[in-house]
Formats: structure tokens, sequence, C-alpha cells
């Protein structure tokens, strides 16, 4: 490798102090908290589910197919320690357990790091262009809407110079899965900052420290319109397949944010919310239909007025049911949570921010071809070469006739 | 008022001309007297010319909108050098377009229209009508706003409607001028506004009304007659250079069995192709119209990908955004097919205006050896076989094809004779479907195993089992397909790539010269000029100058023959509306002393401009 330096000295997300959280000032007296509509039963504070969040248990259906049958024979090239090589394994794992034949999965990606990733799926695979996959796999899902289309994109790949692709193919909804590795930084390239990179950071491009506003890619995609947004992380691998089973379960592009990290050029961008001894009060899992709490049931989140923040639930102040219950089909809800952005008041949200249901881009496109074929019947080629205002020229030219 | 039959004057072609403003209806005006002359079965050529601007202001120049018919029972190639007769709703349409007039030619105008205001409008200082300017042409003023409202005072319809009426005076006058029967215009009008009897009767009348002033009006002492043309026989209609290269690629798609998808993204002029195809659901066509330029390319290669008919279109900088996905369609050697309506450039450029300048771009204008088999269409109705045989390439070869057309002829038009379906060339397309390896037991799919005749790899869609693979933009291990940094691969695969487009030739069919076999001097063009360079070898044969012309469907690769044909000719001369590209790959494959002939002003050639400077070149 020709970088010389050594990867410590660029972790500067690593190094930041973790924050106290819940450090928010109290509210004023004789405020009532406000409750969102629909909140659900109370949950006793330390009865979390045994399984992660969203996922669902196993079916009854025995997979034809295994693990091994999704890794193709090439060598993965990825740094050792690398977030990408969890994910690629979360990936093999679940997909046996998809009822989808091995041959209609396709991999489409970008350029980058992540992009990799369909050389090392024994699936139908194209690594594209930076940037480009949503368009490329636009087109292949709009003409062959019974394959099953993932995309791997990485930050720069999906945010930077494929931005515009994103956003619409998350605004037409194709029924794909996007997953974003998000490292905050450029790594094929050997460490420049990314549109995701926070401010300040320091990196070979910008060594006195980037002045660009980073992205929020889940704040970004929810203005998109995108149908489905969730996050996730590659050190929780129980969440991250709940989550990547419930984007393939939803009917419409299902964007998830992974959180990767980058052991060379980034390391520790995300540890306050990954590693163990911060992750319980740094994580906030979103779970629909729950009360929202974090640090082993302590701690919860209520709303003051659209104000998030945090409550103790150990003090005999605060209980359960003061909690707002979580409703992962509340657009403005996943508003709120999605701008929990590196706050060092708040938890940063994990977890299906939101979901609808809408009509996919390949339906619509069918439905039109085929409603137009209906009324005006199946195209006859002949007929449309010979449309429109004809004259005959007979071989023996006789008088025009008027 | 007796009406006497008029002598009638025999041409053996003429170059008519409808002007006015945008909202005077001229582009109507100018195809229902191209039906007339279709159905007169005449040989023609037309070319619309309306504004860039949307809504221009009325009655200004830059609202100017024209439509120029050339017809004959002569072979006619091109919409015609010099206008014979101009007619002219309005001052501006006087001004802008009195320089096409030929000289002695005849100004038919609507006086009415000469009012201060309208003079002003046009920028006019003095009355061309008065001044003396007008001396040299044949000028016939007719009071048409006047007459028509005289003509509908009764109709009931208000003063909009009955202005609107005007181009069919006009339409009728020309009409009886050039002895054209008024039933194809009665039942076009009796069709178009069957639901509304009372502009129906009223355009109709009107109609007659221009017609009868013709027969009547002792300012017309002759009419003329152009006779039917010698057409091959069969079944016409009129056709746009869009129109034809939809039902092109609606025909590929049909013949193959591949569903077509076009991925767009608008931009003039190609936009027009966009609106063509997405009126052909029932076809099963798949229009996409895309985020932007390099999305609606990415799209399309998506859906071959997936084994569709991918198809994408463009102008000017759209193709340089393209650029890119196309390298990544030769990398993965998919079929893609990319139609370059070139037009005025750099940059934005004249994005109204035809112009060849894309060539080298199409040829060289990627990153990396990237080559691709290129080709072009030659008239509007050539598209319609440009756009099927660029797509049979396409897919033969397992490769991305430019074909290029331009501005001119996606909106000109021409007669066109009617292909029979079943006589366009075979079109069977086979997808992979088995492992193409077995070897003591290891039986295998390898995505870059080549046929051995064309060197294309096999084509296996995504939903085939057991055929899963990757493709993608780092270069490929021979065979196999598997990312390869290896140097003596990265060195074969580079020459397999070059090697596979240049087997095209194998099928190119033998060049055709048109005019004098062997002589003084070839014209070698492409693209949209064939018209008017096989029209200036016919006027240089005239003058007794041994001149042939040939002109390339293939530019990449070029016909094999082209070298023997060289041979017989004592100058080789390269006409192109560019600053010399054609001329520039000729000269490097074939190291002859090429004569380039350039026009530069986002205008076609007119035959009189080759035939000059061949002449002159003859002369040297």
């Amino acid at each position: 490798m020709s970088d010389s330096k050594r990867p410590e000295e660029n972790t500067p997300r690593g190094t930041r102090p973790a924050m106290p959280p819940g450090a928010r000032p109290a509210m004023p007296p004789g405020a009532r908290p406000a409750m969102p509509p629909g909140a659900g039963p109370a949950m006793p504070p330390r009865s979390r589910p045994a399984m992660p969040p969203g996922a669902k248990p196993s079916g009854d259906g025995k997979p034809r197919l295994t693990r091994k049958d999704f890794a193709s024979d090439q060598d993965v090239r990825w740094c050792p320690g690398c977030g990408d090589y969890a994910i690629l394994a979360t990936v093999q794992r679940l997909l046996p357990e998809l009822d989808v034949p091995r041959e209609n999965i396709v991999f489409i990606s970008g350029i980058g790091c992540s992009s990799r990733f369909p050389y090392y799926m024994n699936t139908y695979g194209m690594h594209s262009i930076h940037g480009r996959a949503p368009a490329i796999a636009t087109g292949l899902k709009a003409s062959r809407p019974e394959l099953d289309v993932w995309i791997i994109t990485g930050d720069g790949d999906a945010l930077s110079i494929g931005g515009n692709h994103l956003i619409h193919i998350l605004r037409r909804n194709l029924n794909v899965q996007i997953l974003l590795f998000n490292n905050q930084i450029y790594g094929l390239t050997k460490g420049q900052y990314s549109p995701t990179s926070e401010e300040g950071k320091i990196t070979k491009s910008s060594p006195y420290g980037s002045i660009d506003h980073p992205f929020n890619p889940v704040a970004l995609t929810l203005g998109a319109d995108a149908t489905f947004v969730a996050r996730s992380m590659d050190r929780d691998t129980k969440h991250l397949q709940a989550m990547l089973r419930r984007a393939h379960d939803h009917r419409g592009a299902a964007f998830v944010e992974i959180y990767q990290n980058c052991n060379i050029f980034n390391d520790g961008a995300f540890f306050q919310f990954t590693e163990r001894d911060t992750k319980p009060h740094r994580a906030l899992f979103l779970e629909h239909g729950k009360p929202l709490v974090f640090d082993e049931g302590r701690k919860g989140i209520r709303l003051d007025g659209f104000r998030p923040e945090v409550i103790d639930l150990t003090d005999g102040r605060w209980s359960i049911d003061d909690c707002l219950v979580y409703d992962e089909t509340n657009r403005e809800l996943a508003q709120i949570m999605a701008r929990i952005f590196f706050r060092p008041d708040l938890p940063q949200p994990f977890g299906v921010f939101y979901r609808e249901k809408r009509p996919t881009y390949e339906d619509l496109l069918h439905r039109q071809i085929a409603e137009v074929t209906a009324r005006k019947g199946k195209g006859d080629l002949q007929a449309l070469l010979r449309s429109g205002d004809t004259w005959v020229i007979e071989p023996e030219p006789a008088e025009a006739t008027e | 008022m007796a009406v006497f039959e008029k002598p009638v004057e025999v041409l053996p072609e003429a170059t008519v001309l409808f002007a006015g403003d945008s909202g005077d209806g001229m582009q109507l005006t100018g195809l229902q007297f191209a039906r007339a002359t279709a159905l007169a079965r005449n040989d023609l050529a037309t070319l619309p010319d309306f504004p860039a601007e949307i809504r221009a202001p009325a009655g200004t120049t830059y609202g100017v909108s024209g439509y120029q018919l050339h017809f004959g029972s002569v072979p006619v190639r091109t919409p015609g050098d010099a206008v014979d007769m101009l007619v002219a709703m309005n001052p501006a349409a006087l001004k802008v377009h009195l320089p096409r007039v030929r000289r002695g030619g005849t100004l038919l105008i609507n006086v009415n229209a000469f009012d201060r205001r309208g003079l002003e409008l046009a920028r006019y200082e003095t009355n061309p009508l008065e001044d003396g300017s007008l001396e040299g042409y044949q000028v016939i003023p007719i009071e048409l706003t006047r007459l028509t409202h005289e003509a509908l005072a009764d109709s009931g319809l208000d003063k909009k409607e009955i202005d609107r009426c005007k181009n069919m005076f006009a339409l009728g006058l020309v009409l009886w001028l050039y002895s054209r029967p008024l039933k194809p215009v009665e039942e076009w009008l009796a069709q178009k506004f069957a639901n509304r009897p009372k502009i129906r009767d009223a355009n109709l009348k009107v109609l007659h009304k221009g017609y009868h002033y013709g027969e009547t009006h002792e300012l017309f002492a002759v009419r003329y007659e152009v006779r039917p043309a010698r057409l091959a026989p069969g079944l016409y209609r009129a056709i746009r250079g869009v129109e034809a290269l939809a039902l092109g690629l609606i025909a590929a798609s049909h013949q193959s069995g591949l569903p077509l998808f076009y991925g767009s993204y608008p931009i003039t002029p190609a936009s027009d192709l966009l609106h063509e195809l997405s009126r052909h659901k029932n076809f099963g066509v798949m229009t996409f119209q895309a985020e932007d330029e390099i999305a609606a390319v990415g799209a399309a290669l998506g859906a071959s990908f997936g084994g569709a008919l991918g198809v994408t279109a463009t102008s000017g900088p759209g193709l340089s955004l393209k650029s890119e996905t196309i390298g990544l369609a030769v990398m993965t050697e998919l079929p893609l097919v990319v139609i370059d309506l070139q037009r005025g450039g750099p940059s934005t450029g004249l994005p109204t205006k035809t112009e060849q300048s894309d060539l080298l771009f199409a040829l060289y204008g990627r990153h990396g050896e990237a080559p691709l088999p290129v080709l072009a269409a030659s008239s509007p109705g050539d598209c319609f076989y440009a756009a099927y045989e660029a797509c049979r390439i396409a897919v033969r070869y397992m490769t991305p094809v430019i074909l290029l057309a331009d501005g001119y002829l996606a909106n000109g038009a021409e007669p066109w004779r009617v292909p029979d379906v079943a006589s366009l060339p075979p079109f069977a397309v086979k997808f992979a479907t088995e492992p193409n390896f077995r070897q003591n037991g290891d039986v295998r799919f390898l995505p870059y195993r080549r046929d051995p005749e064309t060197l294309a790899r096999p084509w296996a869609r995504p939903g085939t089992p057991g055929l899963e693979h990757r493709i993608g933009g780092l270069e490929k291990e021979d065979e196999t397909g598997n990312v390869s940094y290896d140097p003596a691969n990265h060195q074969r695969m580079v020459k397999l790539r070059a090697e596979k487009v240049a087997r095209v030739a194998r099928e190119i069919p033998p060049t055709e010269v048109f005019g004098d076999p062997d002589g003084d001097v070839l014209l070698i063009g492409w693209g949209s000029t064939r018209g008017a360079i096989e029209a200036a070898v016919e006027r240089l044969q005239a003058r007794g100058l041994r001149v042939g012309s040939v002109h390339l469907r293939y530019l990449n690769p070029l016909p094999p023959d082209l070298p023997a044909i060289f041979e017989r000719y004592y100058r080789l001369v390269v006409p192109e509306l560019n600053n010399g590209q054609l001329v520039r790959v000729l000269r490097d494959a074939y190291l002859r002393p090429f004569v380039p002939l350039n026009k530069i002003q986002g205008l076609p050639f007119q035959a009189r401009e080759i035939e000059a400077f061949v002449a002159d070149l003859v002369q040297s």
C-alpha cells in the first residue's frame, strides 16, 4: 500500500469523548409529556425482546441452499478487519432463507470498496460505474420485474457521484434493496473525506479539516420520498440481518444505511454506537409499536412538542408510559428520529425509520403497457409501418385519378 | 365571370416554401401540400424550419415558421437549393426567407399583413412592397386576410377563428397553381374537424376560395404541372426521420423477440424519438424518461443485461455524458444502441441546427481502448433500416453501437416505400441456457467464451439457472470473465474486443457507387448529406465531368472494398458538415490525399455548393 500514514492517525471519530446521554435541561414544572396517537401498551423497563428488533422467526420452509451456495469462487479482497466482511456474511446467511431462486438474484454495485460485493456472491451481478448502480438497476428491474435486485453502494458512490440516481430510484419506488455501506470515508482512493464525513475531519484531502457539511442519509432518503428507510450497523449482524430481511420483504425501494467500520482510514467512526461499552446508551433501537427505551430500559425518549428528549425511567419521575411509542408508518415521527444525528444529548436511532405502501415503478410501467395493449390491441408491425397516409405506385404508371 | 382554361406549363421540379408566423399554421399547410404532392406521385423532400423559441412574439422574425418542399417528376434528393415560390404570410416571413428565393422566383404575399405594425415588428424601415427591393422577383400581392374575412363574413365565426382560416386560402391557391387536386385536403379537413362542422365548413370554403382565385384572377396567366415521378412500385407513405427511427427500433424488437427498452432524457432534437416511441406501448415498448443522460443510458444497459433490447438516444452534450456507460458496455460486452441526433456544437452550440460533428467522438470518445461499431443514416426513410441494422449488429456482436443521424434527418420527410416485414433481414437471438465448458467432469459457464465466428460472448440472462455470473467494468480474464490484472491477459482482451468489432466488416454489403464507376472525382460522404452529394454528382455529370459518389453506412469498421473503389478516381473529395472528420479517418486508414469540403453553418449542404467546389477543383 502506498499509504505511509498509520491508520491510527486517521481516526478522529474514534477519539471523540463519549457524551453523557440525556444531558438536557429538565422540563418546566407542570408540563405534561406529549404522547403520540396510537401509543401502545406499556412495557416493563427491563424486558428486552429475545429476538433482535424486526426479526422474524425462521419459517417452516426448508431452505434448499446454504450460505456456501451464495459464495463465489473469488477471493475476498477487502482489508482484514473491514466491516464489509460482516455484511457479506450476513447477506450470504440471509439469502438461503429467502424464498427466491438463486438465479433470480442480481447484485448491482457502483464503484468503491463496498461495490466489489457482487464479485463475491454466487448470483448474477454487475460491478458497474461509480454512482450509477441505481440507474442500471432501474433498467434491469423495470424490464425484468421478477428478478430480485440488490444495489450495493457506499457513501461516496450513493451520495456524492451518484446522488442524483439515488433520489430518483427512491421517488420512482422500484422494488429493489439498496444497501448503503457508510464508512464516512473514501477507502478505495485511500482516505479522502466523503459526503458523510463530519465537519473538521482531518484526511489526506483535508489536512486542515473538512469544511464540507455532511449529508444525513436517512433524512435525505426520507426527503426523496423513499418508501422504506432503515439504519443498521456491521457490528450487530442480528440486527443487520433483521433489517435486510425487512428490506427484502418490503415491496418498493428499500433503503438501508449500514454503519460500516473502515479500520484503515476511519477506524472507530461509529464505535460509540456499536461497541459494548457505549452502545447501550448511545444507540436507540426503533421498534414499531414499542416505546422508545434504551440503556437496558433505564432510559426512554419522549417528545416535548416536536423535540425528542431523554427521560430517566429509574428515578420515579417518568415511566414507560411517558415514552414515545414508535410508529414506523408515521412520516413526521420518522423525520424527527432522522434528525437525531450525532447528537451528544440523544442516542442515535437504528431500525426501520419509515415505511409506506406505494405502487412500484415496474408495476405501473407494465400495467400501463397492458392497458394500452388491451385498448389498442397487440401491436401489428406491418400495420404500423403502413399507418398514416399511404399511396400506391403501380408497376405500370397509370394516369393519376383525382 | 367567365372561366378560361389557363395554359399549363410543365416543370420537371419545383421548390415551394410556406412561411408565416408560428400561429399561422404553416407546418400544417406545408404538410397538406406535401401530402397532395405525394398523392400526385411526385418524388419529394421536405424541410420544416421552426423557431427554437417556444412561443415567440407574433409578427417577429424569430417567430417565423417555415415549411420547404421540393418535388419533381425527376428524382428529388434534397429539400431544394433555391426556392421557386415563397408564400409569405407576413413581413417577417418575407424578411427571413427572401434570401432563399431564386432570382426571378415568385413571391406570393399577404399584403394585408404589411401594415405599419407588421413592418415594425419585422424591423423593416420601409415597405418592401413599395421601395423596389423586390425587383427581380415576380411579386403576387394578395389581400389574403381581407378575402378570407370576406368569404367568412356570414360564417358566424369570430375574428380570431376567421383569421386562422387564411392559411387554407394560401393552400388552395398554391394547389391550383401546381395543378394539384383539392380532394385529399378536403378529406383531411372533413376528418380533422368532424366534430366541429362550423370550422370544417369555413376552412373548406376558404380553401375553395383560394383555388378559384387562381382560376379566375388575371394575376395568374399560367399554372404549372409537375408530372408523376418514376418511383419504384409499391405502397408509399411520407415519413420523418424520427418516425423512421422509432419504426426501425420497433421492427428490430419485433423481429428479434427482444422487448424494447428505451431510456432517454429530453434533449433537442432527440426528444421527438421519445415522444414517438412512447406512443407505441402496445408493441411492448418500455420508455423510461430518466433523471439525466447518464441514467438514460445506464438504464438501457441494465435492461440489456436483463435480456432486453436496450436503446438510448441523445443529441449534442448528451453524448458526452453517456460516454462512460458506453465504455462499460464495451467492457461488459452487452448489446446497446446509442442513437445520436447530431446538432451544432460544441457545448449547447446550435441546438436546433444540424451538423455532422460527432463522428470523431462516436469513434474515439471513450477513455481506454474502446472501439465499437458506428453507423450512419443517410435519409429520413433510411433511418428505419439504419436503426434496424444498429440493433442487429449490437445483439449479434454483443457490443454497443452508435448510430449517427442529425437534426436535419430527424425533422425532414420524404416518401418512403413501406417494407414488407417478411423482407427484413433475419434477426434471431439465442440466449445461453447451458454451461459452455465441460472438461473432466468440470462443468461451468464461461461468460467470456466467444463465438468463433463473431467473437461475441454468450448472452446469459439473469434468471437462467446454473449460469450465474458476474460482469463489470474491471478487466476480464479471457473466457472466465473473472477480474484479472494479468498484463498479457489485458493485451489479449484489448485485441479481442477490437477484432470482434473489426469482424463486423465481414457482413458489410458491397459499396454501391452512384454516378460514374470511375473518372475524375469520387465524392465520399456519410449521413444526411447523401441527397445533396448525389444531386451534385448528377449535375456535374450533366456538365460532362466523370464523377461518382459513395455513401458510407458503416463508419467503423469501414467497408473493406473502399480501397479498390478509390483506385478508380483521380481525386477523392470528402464533403462533410463539420471541420473535417471523416477525412481524417480516411487519411488514417488509407494514406491517400483526400480533399475535405466542409460546411459548418448549422445548415445542410446545397447541391450547388458541392457542384461548384468539385467543378473548381477539376479545373484547377
